[in-house]
């Protein structure tokens, strides 16, 4: 059985015509992330190992907040300040671990491109995988943080007096748990988008011909 | 007839018929590419012409530094040159913008490459069907589709097999087949044999030149392999940016007979 020819185009002169390439449906995208995340799962997770710290951070200063109750304003400006700075510090940590992720595939990225996969299909691959990394790296990152402070409270008993000398009066109920859920995981997530948005889109847009010659 | 609304009908191949056999599928024109190295500019191509005719088997031959692999990647629009103009399927692919590069990428040319290149997460049958999904070709037509082809080029029993799994002459099979999956006119085999043993390097140019006359696609060959020489229709030296010579058949075939076979 003949595999290559084409049943039409026996006419003489015809032009071969060319048009644009249609983007691929999400549907099909998402298939694509899952099976790239999950071919590389424990890459994928060291990578998202920062947002899971600054994600574990965020979660354990909210808890710690919950349980103490009533805080002074001086006092949650510094928890606010260091929340900023620890997110920060944790942004520049998965933009560079992202870079390194992305230019480990540039052969993957030029093969796809050259199979006539299109920048933005690229682009939207790494960014479905790195969102799906970060809800999963955020989570586990929020479960630890709160584990670890309602670990230590427990096994500290849940001193009367406060280290700086506060009393709590405060407790970590349903609606706290679920508040800082629905803050941690987008947050986790939106880093993750971030730090990967450039490096993908940088990548994807290196002709085929260079990203295939680039030996990381 | 290409003026369909489907792709497939767009996607015109070969049939190695009389009536198109003196149709050009590439042509290039004085082509020129630059690259910057530091401060310095260094022409890789320094002006090259050529006509590659439907259904051919061309070899490009020169040693490394010498702008093939640059020439190479030209006319196989994976690249843009400098000035001077490509025309790949009668376009010109400087009028081209990125998403109908992709398509034509996707649709007319098929790639080979030296290290295979295929995506290690994926099984043989999966990365033989990539291209058709990048095509839009429905899932169950793309899988019968690379399942055809698997089984054209002797793998039909690897189907699920990762690459890993693969020797490295079955990769290079699986590479071969997804260059095909789209029906491509042309088809660039980067080095295709550098990475191979001598049997297996044999056998792989043989399949080459099986689907070249039997399909009547379109090879273009980068290549150092003397064997892949005595099966090209014409073969393409290049030197320091500059076609040296263009061989015919006959001519190669006389060469070659005091050329031992190195087993390289």
């Amino acid at each position: 059985m003949s595999v290559a020819t084409n049943t039409g185009g026996t006419s003489g002169g015809r032009k071969e015509k060319i048009y644009s390439q249609p983007q691929l449906p999400w549907k099909k995208s998402i298939q694509f992330a899952l099976g790239s995340i999950k071919v590389r799962f424990w890459r994928s997770m060291i990578t998202a190992g920062g947002v899971a710290l600054g994600i574990a951070f965020l979660a354990s200063v909210l808890t710690s907040q919950a349980i103490a109750g009533q805080v002074d304003a001086a006092e949650e400006a510094r928890t606010r300040w260091l929340i900023g700075l620890s997110l920060l510090v944790c942004a520049v940590g998965i933009t560079n671990a992202m870079l390194m992720s992305v230019s480990e595939r540039f052969r993957e990225i030029g093969t796809m491109k050259c199979l006539g996969a299109l920048d933005a299909f690229v682009v939207r691959i790494f960014m479905i995988e790195s969102v799906l990394t970060g809800v999963l790296a955020s989570t586990i990152g929020w479960l630890v943080g709160m584990g670890a402070i309602v670990l230590v409270k427990l096994i500290a008993g849940v001193p009367k007096e406060a280290p700086a000398g506060t009393v709590w009066y405060g407790s970590l109920d349903g609606g706290d748990i679920l508040r800082s859920f629905l803050f941690c995981i987008p947050v986790g997530a939106l880093l993750s988008a971030i730090a990967t948005y450039i490096p993908a889109r940088q990548a994807a847009s290196i002709p085929p011909a260079a990203a295939l010659r680039i030996d990381v | 007839m290409t003026t369909g609304s489907g792709n497939k009908s767009g996607i015109a191949v070969s049939g190695a018929g009389g009536d198109v056999r003196t149709e050009y599928v590439v042509r290039a024109r004085d082509v020129v590419k630059e690259f910057k190295m530091g401060n310095e500019v260094v022409r890789a191509l320094k002006g090259i012409s050529l006509d590659i005719r439907r259904g051919e088997y061309i070899s490009i031959m020169g040693p490394s530094g010498s702008g093939k692999s640059t020439f190479f990647n030209m006319i196989g629009g994976i690249d843009r040159p400098n000035s001077g103009s490509i025309f790949i399927a009668d376009s010109d692919i400087a009028q081209l913008g990125e998403s109908e590069m992709a398509f034509l990428r996707c649709h007319n040319i098929g790639y080979i490459f030296q290290s295979y290149n295929l995506l290690t997460t994926m099984t043989a049958l999966e990365n033989v069907q990539l291209p058709t999904i990048f095509a839009g070709m429905p899932a169950e037509e793309g899988t019968i589709r690379a399942m055809e082809i698997l089984e054209r080029v002797g793998l039909g029993h690897r189907l699920h097999n990762k690459p890993s799994q693969l020797s490295g002459g079955q990769q290079q099979r699986v590479a071969i087949a997804r260059s095909l999956a789209n029906r491509p006119s042309i088809v660039l085999a980067d080095e295709p044999t550098a990475n191979l043993d001598a049997k297996t390097g044999k056998e792989i140019i043989g399949l080459l030149r099986e689907l070249n006359k039997e399909e009547g696609v379109t090879i273009i060959s980068a290549t150092h392999d003397p064997r892949m020489l005595d099966v090209s229709d014409r073969v393409v030296w290049v030197n320091d940016g500059m076609i040296d010579r263009v061989e015919n058949r006959e001519n190669i075939e006389i060469r070659l007979s005091s050329v031992d076979d190195d087993g390289h």
